[in-house]
């Protein structure tokens, strides 16, 4: 997995609460056995039309979108089942960070275990994030070493992220390596229970 | 004095590894349930680095979610084939026991776990897939995880995880006559909302709980996910143990008897504190339909769909809005005035024998209506060949019900059986999500019972008017 320390990148805003993993992916592109090449599917419904044709009223499609790294959605993304090809999806398509008010737990690991950053912010500051980005080509600056998101503006707002996620993310860890220098523990625990 | 815990606390200390500071805990994982579609990605991830399965004798694997449900074993969907074709061989690569489609033990997933007596209280159960949630009713804790956490438990046994808080969900008195425990979950999602649960573990408690049988509190916890909670559980009880006697993969003799003295003890101390209660009085409960595009935007049947006009928070409004023009419904219309196209009996939630015996019980002797397809899939092979004994086939078939093969089907629409667009489908599955059972399909979620009366009358009737209550 990449480290991220600090990104800029352009802001795509979706004004969407609940936003669910079966919008992210739909369900007809999760029979793949690869990791690779979901960008394609990414809110395909909403993106594509019945024949395949992307819909000129999908906000994503227009051209001022284009290059986005970094999404600004509503309440409880991501809720729904566990596929992580979820974050696989916005990853592929470019999708370095994620700023929503409240995240669903299970899609919220996900993505960290895969290099993305998701932040919780509030609703105004969200309301204010969505709001630039729906008129202007707009881009937001974040540090994750110091927890911070910012604008050229003067927007600033700081944001937690629990230790361990922070660690894991600013060095691309490989989690299950790290597990397994533990592995004398887990055969103990597994002796004695 | 003992410090009172819940049983998510027992459970949590009794499987805790590694306890570091600025870290999470390291949580032992007692039993692993794998599918096709999250875990081809996990088994490559260790054949890369060169890793083992840890416990192959801790995991568990079937076909489940996209398999057909007719004309077995012929897959024409290419991509789902190599799919399945690649759980087998990761299966047999790797040493892990598998139900394949031709085996008699194949199902979704979170049925054949309790049928076979893999889930039992106290364990810790995980699987690729957010229902798991379903395995809490024994006393389990159970989540879903992604296919990294997959790929983490295979190597390890063990996942890193942060102490959830805890949530009470206190249900006192009863239930009426014709009102299910689906009616209770989404009776509870509705009122406190989709993301109530999220951050915590809930435990179902009170008087209408201990009344359910497992496979209603399988039903009730298997929704745990829809209010946000990656678990939801049930403090074991005898209910649990009768259940679980004579299960295949249940201690047997005096180990059995040994394992419920144990288990006993897991229950929540009475004066254990949760970090959250809510309370809601079952005898309040009606049936329940879902109208909108999440679990939470349901309502009594009684009801009429909401006004968005008369919602005064802006966001609120607008999903509001969203959800009515993607469900095709007018504001205050009433729920009984929906008409359906489809009917689907199934799912992890509710396509157990109980499930399949109300739902019968429903239609026996009357016929699907006749601008309506409607669909049986039970949860598992032995489900199948159970209800078939019991003649439940016979009954739905002379319905007009289509009698299918064991998987999650018209759920999540991943095979051939799905909602096509713009038509409306009463489902007893767990989610109304935009797209979930057919890009554009409009999904109702509704009891085992609603969903059979639906199929009979073409459209939402109130299932306490719609048959003799049986005294």
């Amino acid at each position: 997995m990449e480290p991220i320390k600090t990104h800029n990148g352009l802001v795509y805003p979706l004004p969407k609460r609940n936003v669910d993993t079966d919008q992210i992916i739909p369900k007809q592109f999760l029979k793949r056995i690869e990791r690779a090449g979901f960008g394609q599917f990414l809110f395909y419904n909403w993106r594509f039309d019945e024949n395949d044709k992307p819909r000129a009223d999908f906000t994503l499609n227009q051209p001022k979108y284009e290059g986005v790294s970094v999404l600004i959605s509503g309440d409880n993304f991501g809720c729904g089942s566990s596929r992580e090809h979820a974050p696989w999806a916005l990853l592929d398509y470019g999708f370095k960070v994620i700023i929503a008010p409240s995240f669903a737990d299970i899609f919220y690991n996900n993505t960290t275990k895969n290099g993305i950053l998701s932040i919780k912010l509030s609703e105004e500051q969200i309301d204010y994030l969505l709001n630039q980005a729906e008129k202007n080509s707009y881009t937001l600056t974040i540090d994750l070493e110091n927890q911070k998101v910012y604008d050229k503006l003067g927007f600033e707002a700081a944001f937690d992220i629990p230790a361990y996620n922070k660690h894991m993310l600013l060095n691309g860890l490989d989690e299950i390596g790290i597990t397994l220098s533990y592995a004398d523990r887990i055969t103990q625990f597994e002796q004695t229970h | 004095m003992k410090q009172p815990k819940t049983i998510i606390e027992k459970i949590w200390e009794k499987h805790t590894v590694v306890q570091e500071a600025d870290k999470p805990d390291l949580l032992y994982i007692d039993l692993h349930l794998v599918h096709e579609v999250t875990s081809p990605q996990a088994f490559e991830g260790l054949r890369l680095a060169g890793r083992k399965v840890r416990q192959p004798e801790r995991t568990y694997a079937t076909v489940d979610h996209n398999v057909p449900t007719i004309h077995r074993p012929i897959i024409r969907d290419e991509v789902a084939r190599k799919q399945m074709e690649t759980l087998r061989s990761n299966c047999a690569e790797f040493g892990i026991r598998l139900a394949d489609i031709d085996h008699p033990d194949q199902g979704i997933v979170h049925v054949i776990g309790p049928q076979l007596g893999l889930t039992q209280p106290g364990k810790t159960i995980v699987c690729g897939d957010s229902h798991t949630s379903t395995h809490g009713a024994f006393g389990a804790l159970a989540f879903g995880i992604g296919t990294s956490e997959v790929e983490h438990v295979l190597a390890t046994q063990t996942l890193w995880q942060n102490k959830p808080k805890t949530l009470n969900v206190h249900i006192e008195g009863s239930l009426g006559t014709g009102v299910t425990a689906k009616d209770l979950i989404l009776a509870i999602i509705g009122k406190f909302g989709v993301k109530f649960g999220t951050g915590y573990v809930l435990e179902y408690t009170g008087e209408a709980i201990r009344d359910l049988s497992m496979e209603e509190r399988m039903t009730v916890c298997n929704m745990s996910i829809e209010a946000g909670a990656r678990a939801g559980l049930i403090s074991p009880d005898e209910t649990t143990f009768e259940y679980l006697r004579g299960r295949r993969y249940a201690p047997e003799g005096s180990d059995f008897e040994a394992a419920v003295s144990e288990w006993k003890n897991l229950a929540t101390d009475d004066g254990a504190v949760y970090d959250h209660t809510v309370y809601l009085d079952a005898s309040e409960i009606e049936p329940q339909v879902t109208w909108g595009t999440n679990p939470g935007m349901c309502l009594p049947i009684s009801a009429s769909v909401p006004d968005p006009a008369l919602i005064e928070d802006k966001d609120e409004r607008a999903s509001v809005e969203q959800a009515l023009a993607y469900m095709g419904l007018e504001a205050n219309q009433q729920l009984t005035s929906i008409e359906i196209q489809h009917v689907f009996i199934g799912s992890c939630t509710n396509s157990r024998i109980t499930d399949l015996r109300k739902a019968a019980s429903v239609i026996q002797g009357r016929k699907v209506h006749p601008s309506v397809r409607a669909m049986v899939v039970p949860g598992s092979f032995t489900v199948k060949m159970q209800a078939e004994q019991e003649g439940l086939d016979q009954i739905f078939q002379d319905a007009g019900f289509e009698w299918r093969d064991a998987g999650c089907s018209m759920c999540l629409a991943m095979n051939e059986d799905v909602v096509p667009a713009g038509e409306r489908c009463a489902s007893t599955s767990n989610r109304n999500f935009e797209g979930r059972q057919g890009t554009g399909a409009r999904t109702h979620l509704a009891s085992p019972e609603m969903a059979a009366a639906a199929a009979i009358e073409g459209r939402f009737v109130d299932i306490r008017q719609a048959v003799a209550p049986t005294v």
